[in-house]
């Protein structure tokens, strides 16, 4: 009484909250669950959920551009495209110290391969530029060494670069040394005192030295004030030059409008690429209409799994009703009728329509035997949407007839009596009262078909020829052909994102509880 | 049709079965007072109707029944006794075989269900989950394309029959099984059919709900006018509700009687044994003189009875006599009645009666009861009593 009366919490016999009570003593039996979904957890998420998770992921991903080029895209931060002039020397420069160590790396092929997605061409700019880049800057240090011949000794260079100073005086050149130094230890395995700087190294000193003519160089060996001194009267290098004698694109705007678009980490490239759009220095703007293709296949997925998601419903529901009112021996017939297709390989069965369809085929055989339609004029079955709609209607079938078999077995013939009893014709029986309570069939069958034929790739493949081909198809290419893993990824999260907002409306609309699979 | 594949001669060369004709005589004698039984005057009508589902059995044996206008039948018999399957029949989700059924005088064996205008309740309601109460009592009339308002009217009107007015939103699965119940009740009332079909409706009720529901029900039929057909396995509810009732087993009536009449004077031991609480003892006919006989039983002990199905002595016969009409006060006795010597095995109190179980003539399963009156003797266990009885209380049947 007392328990009820108060109005805090309720209390167990002991003092605790009932309800901590309640918790510690379901304790156990929730840990014996969670134990006994725990293997089939951890696989799904070993296997399945961190994969997808990681391969979405690569639809924003652009890491490579920034990784591979810090210095080139920090210095195109200031560059403006619209000027319409390639940038100067100084991002040239930077260029060449990137890939200087990409080249040693061999990360310049990837890199040029990734910005070949946004700008043909890229890739093989990249590779020729990779072979050349040990030259760019050769003639700064023919300078140096010219005038002191210890500028070629790296151990003298590795003595200056340890000098505390370095950093604050000469910061280009210990960058660039740094890069040298670690390239050079992790890839050739070789010690940096006993081989020569790159020509890198030699333009950041020159850089440095004339960047700022009256920089401190008092805590450094005497060799650099010298060369300080002279630096400015040294032949400059036109690195800007050298680029476009190796291929004219360095001289385009273009080119460096990739870069410099792409150099973000993260990027909606992939996703606009997926829905036909392109980055443009304006923002998003459509491509060009002989390139758009995505769109289309979006769309043509969608009304072609409607399609067959429909006429699953029309060629099963008699199917399901049949099963579901026959006496028990004759359904169990139909059933396994029903079964067989599962019990034979998908291939065989697409490749088996291939035979059925095609011109020389048996069905166009019998349609010209019959006269219905001219011998030169045999219907086009197969290698088009038709043919992709028969054979997938096909196999999808028993997942139309299965889930509202189900649903109908539960539906009592008493409803279609006491219809009748009540003055319905059978029409108007079945369709105001059989009907509605077999919704959740159609529901459950159709969310199973179209959700299936949405993402279905090996029959259109076979039979769908170029225009009845699915989005799925053209991912699949991007995974094992083009291997533009972004951009499939792109349209395989679209994929699911419009699946996940069709079930959404679904759920609005007929109401997810409505869906029934059996019982 | 049908009957090609058996011969109508091997079951059912004479024209009616026995009890069929002491049914409708009986009819002639019960208190709707109806003398006249031909066909122009009766509402619902079987001849001669057989089923078969197989071909090989038959499931309904040439049923002759007739029904006048506004009378409350019950079909009652065991499971697979054919009673359900002649309300089908009638109801037309099953065709006869063979044999004719007439509504008010129209042969309606080929027409449709849908077409007959019958109401019907099922047995487990067959409301319409997707439909409202209100939509559910409002689609009879949405097939007979009635306008709007009356439906509207109408559809209120048969829920204040059943006193569901403030139902009439709620979804079927909202409801209780008596609710429901009472809705489907409805439902076969609200167009107003002149004929309305029961299979089993209170089945699935608790004891007290259906005690409540089948008053209600024999009231409203009355009030109503309808011709009910009631299709029951419980035979106190087939004995309190009808005006008349069609024990059914084995596909044949075996009797068609008024409740009081079935009761106290069966014709057969089959519905002697089915109708309320029997004792049974087997024995040969010794003597018939008029209207009442001797009976020597198996243990060799002689009883009083009257003959009902047995004609001849030395026929072999059941005598069939109800608990409560056996007396062991020897004063309440007629001069000179047999009586047999019994030894009470067990006393139950019930609360209004009190029932005792005795062995009597080598049975052990011999029960009497007594009310629970201030001057009823109460029987010990291991008691030696003598019982008897009025001679007419005693029926000797078939055996």
């Amino acid at each position: 009484m007392t328990d009820t009366s108060n109005s805090g919490p309720v209390l167990a016999a002991d003092g605790r909250p009932l309800k901590a009570s309640l918790n510690r003593a379901l304790r156990r039996q929730k840990l014996r669950a969670m134990l006994l979904i725990a293997p089939l957890l951890i696989f799904i998420m070993i296997t399945f959920v961190v994969p997808i998770g990681q391969m979405l992921f690569r639809s924003v991903e652009n890491q490579i551009v920034s990784d591979v080029l810090p210095r080139t895209t920090q210095m195109l931060v200031e560059w403006d495209a619209s000027s319409g002039d390639a940038p100067d020397n100084t991002v040239f420069a930077a260029l060449t110290k990137d890939l200087m160590v990409a080249v040693e790396k061999k990360q310049h092929t990837r890199l040029g391969s990734r910005l070949n997605y946004e700008t043909t061409g890229v890739s093989s700019l990249f590779r020729k530029s990779g072979r050349k880049v040990d030259d760019m800057g050769e003639g700064y240090t023919d300078q140096f060494v010219a005038l002191d011949p210890t500028w070629a000794d790296p151990v003298f260079w590795a003595d200056l670069m340890e000098a505390p100073s370095a950093a604050d005086a000469l910061p280009q050149t210990t960058d660039a040394y740094n890069a040298f130094a670690s390239t050079i230890i992790s890839e050739d395995e070789k010690d940096p005192r006993a081989e020569q700087p790159w020509h890198t190294v030699y333009l950041s000193l020159h850089q440095d030295l004339t960047a700022d003519p009256a920089a401190d160089v008092s805590g450094l060996p005497a060799e650099v004030a010298a060369a300080q001194a002279v630096a400015g009267g040294f032949a400059s290098e036109d690195l800007a030059a050298s680029y476009i004698k190796i291929d004219k694109d360095w001289g385009t705007v273009e080119t460096w409008q990739t870069i410099q678009t792409y150099s973000p980490k993260f990027t909606n490239g992939y996703f606009l690429n997926a829905v036909d759009m392109q980055k443009s220095p304006d923002g998003a703007e459509w491509r060009p209409e002989d390139q758009q293709i995505y769109l289309t296949l979006f769309v043509r997925t969608m009304i072609m799994s409607m399609t067959i998601t429909i006429s699953c419903i029309l060629l099963g529901y008699p199917v399901a009703w049949l099963l579901a009112n026959l006496p028990m021996r004759q359904a169990n017939l139909l059933m396994i009728l029903v079964l067989l297709p599962f019990w034979t390989s998908l291939l065989v069965r697409t490749s088996a329509w291939k035979v059925l369809l095609q011109q020389q085929g048996v069905i166009n055989d019998i349609v010209v035997w019959l006269g219905l339609v001219a011998d030169d004029n045999r219907l086009a079955l197969i290698n088009n949407a038709t043919g992709t709609i028969i054979a997938m209607t096909h196999i999808l079938l028993p997942f139309m007839i299965l889930p509202l078999y189900s649903v109908m077995k539960t539906i009592p013939p008493a409803y279609l009596r006491a219809a009748k009893s009540l003055g319905a014709t059978n029409w108007t029986a079945f369709w105001r009262v059989y009907f509605p309570q077999s919704v959740p069939g159609i529901g459950a069958g159709s969310i199973l078909v179209f959700i299936l034929s949405i993402g279905y790739y090996i029959t259109p493949e076979i039979v769908g020829g170029t225009k009845g081909v699915f989005i799925s198809n053209r991912i699949a290419y991007h995974i094992s052909s083009s291997l533009n893993w972004g951009l499939a990824a792109a349209l395989g999260a679209i994929l699911l994102a419009v699946v996940l907002l069709l079930y959404w409306a679904y759920d609005r609309i007929v109401g997810i509880d409505n869906v029934k699979l059996g019982g | 049709m049908v009957n090609s594949t058996f011969p109508v001669a091997n079951v059912g060369t004479s024209c009616f079965s026995p009890c069929i004709e002491r049914g409708l005589s009986h009819q002639s004698q019960g208190e709707l007072g109806l003398t006249n039984t031909k066909s122009e005057t009766a509402f619902v009508e079987f001849e001669r109707v057989q089923k078969s589902y197989d071909g090989e059995k038959l499931v309904v044996k040439d049923l002759n029944l007739a029904m006048p206008k506004g009378e409350f039948l019950t079909m009652l018999g065991p499971s697979g006794s054919g009673k359900t399957t002649c309300l089908m029949m009638l109801a037309g989700f099953e065709t006869a075989t063979h044999g004719e059924i007439r509504l008010d005088g129209v042969s309606i064996n080929h027409i449709p269900p849908h077409k007959r205008g019958i109401g019907m309740v099922f047995q487990n309601y067959a409301l319409f989950p997707h439909m409202t109460v209100a939509e559910n009592l409002s689609f009879p009339l949405e097939v007979r394309k009635m306008g709007k308002s009356v439906r509207e009217e109408k559809v209120m009107r048969a829920l204040g029959m059943v006193q569901m007015q403030d139902f009439a939103g709620r979804r079927p699965t909202q409801l209780s099984g008596g609710q429901q119940q009472r809705i489907a009740l409805a439902r076969a009332l609200v167009f107003e059919p002149e004929l309305v079909l029961m299979d089993e409706p209170l089945g699935a009720l608790d004891k007290q709900l259906r005690e409540t529901l089948q008053f209600e029900i024999t009231h409203l039929a009355h009030e109503l006018g309808i011709t009910v057909v009631y299709v029951t396995h419980d035979q106190t509810e087939a004995l309190t509700m009808s005006d008349r009732v069609a024990v059914f087993d084995d596909g044949r009536i075996q009797q068609l009687a008024p409740p009081d009449e079935l009761y106290e004077s069966p014709k057969n031991s089959f519905v002697a044994q089915f109708i309320g609480e029997n004792n049974t003892l087997d024995g040969v006919v010794q003597e018939i003189k008029g209207n009442t006989c001797i009976v020597k039983l198996d243990s060799g002990d002689i009883i009083d009875a009257i003959p009902v199905n047995v004609s001849a002595v030395g026929e072999r016969t059941k005598v069939s006599i109800r608990p409560e009409r056996v007396e062991f006060d020897k004063s309440r006795l007629q001069d000179g009645a047999h009586t047999l010597k019994a030894e009470v095995l067990e006393f139950i109190y019930m609360g209004d009666i009190f029932r005792t179980r005795l062995r009597v003539a080598g049975i052990d399963d011999f029960v009497i009861k007594s009310r629970n009156a201030p001057d009823q003797t109460r029987l010990i266990p291991g008691q030696q009593i003598e019982i008897g009885w009025l001679a007419e209380d005693c029926r000797a049947l078939d055996a």
